[in-house]
């Protein structure tokens, strides 16, 4: 068990959570070196982000672009009309998409994380992946994978189904009280969903190509549209997950030490799934299956700036948008002209940058 | 609580079997289609010529050290290969084909059974009695495991030039007794293909960009597809990725976008139901010369994915398209 490991504040090492949260003053979790650094990082990735592509645009020109689109200021970029269609439909969309994924995948990693109370839970735990997969498998072997809108909404409802079965069957099981039984559905079912996904890939052999690439992931193509299409359902997400961080620390106790503080522990952490879910499977609809982000952005956050939720959630949300958006600057610039598989990006630079944090915070860990 | 690894590490593992299969450039997809067009080889008699066998054949790529014995005259063929099938048809083969892949939809008389060539099964192989199994595929598992049933395979895999696509239809004669018949078929195809090039206007300095597939991979120059657009001048917008040893890159959008192609090659319609208009609604493709002039063009996917005899079709019916279009630069 980690409860006792997850919950330590390292700016009260060895205070107990009840404590821990009384000494978290009303403004204390406001404190402004943080989310200085956090919006610092964010913006240079966002900026970076537009800056960096194979396109060819230069710096000064797309910074007088940004600046010429403010309100008021009118200056000549230089820039072609096919240029600001570049910058302002094609890698601006595409930057700002990154930074929901990254933003939904870290903050649902660390809900789950503290739902489930297991520092090896990911957004993909209960089977949204799979479920997903399948979703999407099944839209490309129809000839779903040019059109607009298809496989985003057969991925959305295949990973709300996958993690509907998850929680049917955790419930028939386990009466849905204990998390290892929910967890152990979870993998159940998306053995289950991965094999039948497997099963339509090979039979379907055709579509081999388009469904891998779905599968390691990859910013969508579709300028704004996608950006508008996720925005409610993951804005929405955030908001109940961040009015949810006091309730994240009581559970962090343990069950029977929650409910005796009058927490309806299975009630909350069934809210809490659905809430993650929701976000999780929105951008994985329109993103792919991106690993590594929902795991290593929320404990690195966790070794550096402490467990509590207060702060947890918001900053794994501004790092984990970060953290997608400077992958993704990897991926179309690393072998440009041609693309890398953003998922493959996350882990191979999300791995070596998360034992850097890990090795120099072993005192805090 | 620590039960969550699994599923971690296989995607993991999915990912990187993914990236190999990507980074070794797999054969363009090809859609099961109705075919297109009729067969282009006449039937003529098929004067086969048992007296040939037994006989040795190259079997591999094209410098390959590899020989494959066929003993007799072969008359129950398994071909695993839509390509091989095309071949084996055009040259007269066709009454020896017992079985054909379920991505061997051309032409329609080949006895298309559910064998698949991609993951084959030896046993639902064996169980056509085959005494030739012509492949595509390079697994060695699958060539050990039919020799130790003493059936000889030829394999075929996808050829990079058109020298490789001829000697592929020559290995096929050879190891069929249609060797003359392949000999005709090759100098037919020659003829046809080096008359649409010399009625074409000349293209050198033409951008193209072929589509592979929506999430935009694509061919460079030095693939068979490529090959054939190169006969007519035609460059690539991806060869600034063949440094890279990439041959089916996944492009950038905005790089698509920047190189601003004169010409767009769809070989995702039948797959995945791309249009031209749809293209055109890319946010941020309208200003794509290719989509300014309207040319964007629809390929039949299988032809264009297929180093056969239907080659010659693809390479006349792509000079008549750029004939017409207003490609020619100042």
């Amino acid at each position: 068990m980690t409860t006792s490991r997850t919950v330590e504040s390292t700016d009260h090492p060895g205070v107990t959570v009840p404590t821990a949260i009384r000494a978290w003053s009303r403004w204390r979790w406001v404190r402004p070196s943080r989310w200085v650094l956090a919006s610092i990082v964010l913006a240079g990735a966002l900026l970076l982000g537009a800056l960096v592509g194979p396109a060819g645009l230069t710096a000064r020109s797309v910074l007088l672009e940004l600046v010429g689109a403010l309100p008021g200021v009118h200056v000549d970029s230089g820039l072609t009309a096919q240029q600001q269609a570049i910058l302002w439909q094609i890698r601006l969309p595409r930057v700002v998409l990154g930074a929901l994924v990254g933003a939904s995948l870290a903050v649902s990693g660390a809900a789950y994380q503290g739902v489930f109370r297991n520092p090896l839970a990911d957004p993909y735990l209960l089977g949204v992946s799979a479920g997903a997969g399948l979703g999407a498998t099944l839209a490309i072997v129809q000839g779903g994978a040019g059109l607009p809108f298809v496989v985003p909404l057969l991925a959305f409802g295949g990973g709300l189904l996958a993690v509907a079965a998850t929680y049917a069957l955790g419930n028939t099981v386990g009466g849905g009280r204990t998390s290892a039984v929910i967890v152990l559905a979870g993998v159940a079912v998306a053995a289950f969903f991965s094999a039948v996904q497997n099963f339509v890939q090979q039979r379907f052999d055709d579509s081999l190509l388009a469904v891998y690439s779905w599968m390691l992931g990859r910013l969508s193509t579709n300028g704004w549209t996608d950006v508008v299409m996720v925005l409610p359902p993951v804005a929405l997400s955030w908001a109940l997950l961040l009015l949810h961080r006091r309730t994240l620390d009581v559970l962090a106790v343990g069950d029977v030490e929650a409910a005796s503080l009058g927490v309806d522990v299975a009630r909350v952490r069934l809210t809490l799934v659905l809430i993650a879910t929701l976000g999780t499977t929105s951008v994985v609809a329109v993103s792919g299956l991106i690993g590594f982000v929902g795991i290593i952005v929320p404990h690195a956050v966790r070794i550096v700036f402490g467990a509590s939720h207060r702060l947890l959630l918001p900053l794994s949300m501004t790092f984990g948008a970060a953290f997608l958006v400077l992958a993704d600057v990897v991926a179309r610039s690393a072998v440009a002209p041609a693309e890398l598989p953003i998922g493959v990006v996350t882990a191979l630079v999300g791995a070596p940058f998360f034992l850097v944090v890990l090795r120099r915070n072993k005192v805090a860990a | 609580m620590h039960h969550s690894s699994a599923p971690l590490s296989r995607r993991v593992w999915l990912g990187a079997v993914a990236l190999l299969l990507a980074l070794a450039g797999c054969t363009p997809m090809s859609a099961p289609a109705p075919a297109g067009t009729p067969a282009n080889t006449a039937a003529t008699t098929p004067a086969v010529s048992a007296a040939a066998f037994p006989v040795e054949v190259t079997s591999g790529a094209a410098d390959s050290t590899t020989k494959v014995t066929i003993d007799k005259l072969p008359e129950a063929i398994v071909s695993l290969s839509p390509t091989a099938t095309e071949t084996l048809f055009a040259i007269g083969a066709g009454p020896q084909v017992k079985a054909v892949d379920d991505q061997s939809d051309y032409p329609a008389e080949a006895p298309r059974t559910d064998l698949s060539g991609f993951k084959p099964n030896v046993e639902a192989i064996l169980a056509q009695s085959p005494d030739l199994v012509v492949t595509a595929s390079k697994d060695a598992d699958l060539v050990a495991s039919l020799a130790k049933a003493s059936v000889p395979t030829l394999v075929v895999p996808s050829a990079k030039t058109f020298e490789e696509a001829y000697g592929q239809i020559e290995r096929i004669g050879a190891a069929t007794g249609h060797t003359s018949e392949a000999a005709t078929l090759i100098s037919s195809m020659k003829q046809r293909i080096d008359a649409a090039v010399a009625k074409a206007p000349n293209l050198s300095g033409v951008t193209y960009f072929h589509e592979l597939d929506p999430a935009l991979y694509t061919v460079t120059g030095n693939t068979f597809i490529g090959a054939v657009y190169s006969l007519y001048g035609l460059t690539s917008i991806a060869d600034a990725t063949a440094a890279a040893g990439d041959d089916y890159p996944q492009l950038s959008e905005e790089y698509v976008v920047s190189a601003n192609p004169d010409l767009i090659l769809l070989a995702d319609s039948q797959c995945c139901s791309v249009t031209p208009e749809l293209v055109a609604q890319r946010p941020g493709w309208a200003g794509i010369r290719a989509v300014e002039q309207k040319q964007v063009i629809v390929l039949d996917e299988d032809i264009a994915s297929r180093w056969g005899p239907r080659v010659a079709d693809f390479v006349e019916n792509l000079g008549e398209v750029v004939s017409t279009l207003e490609l020619a630069k100042a």
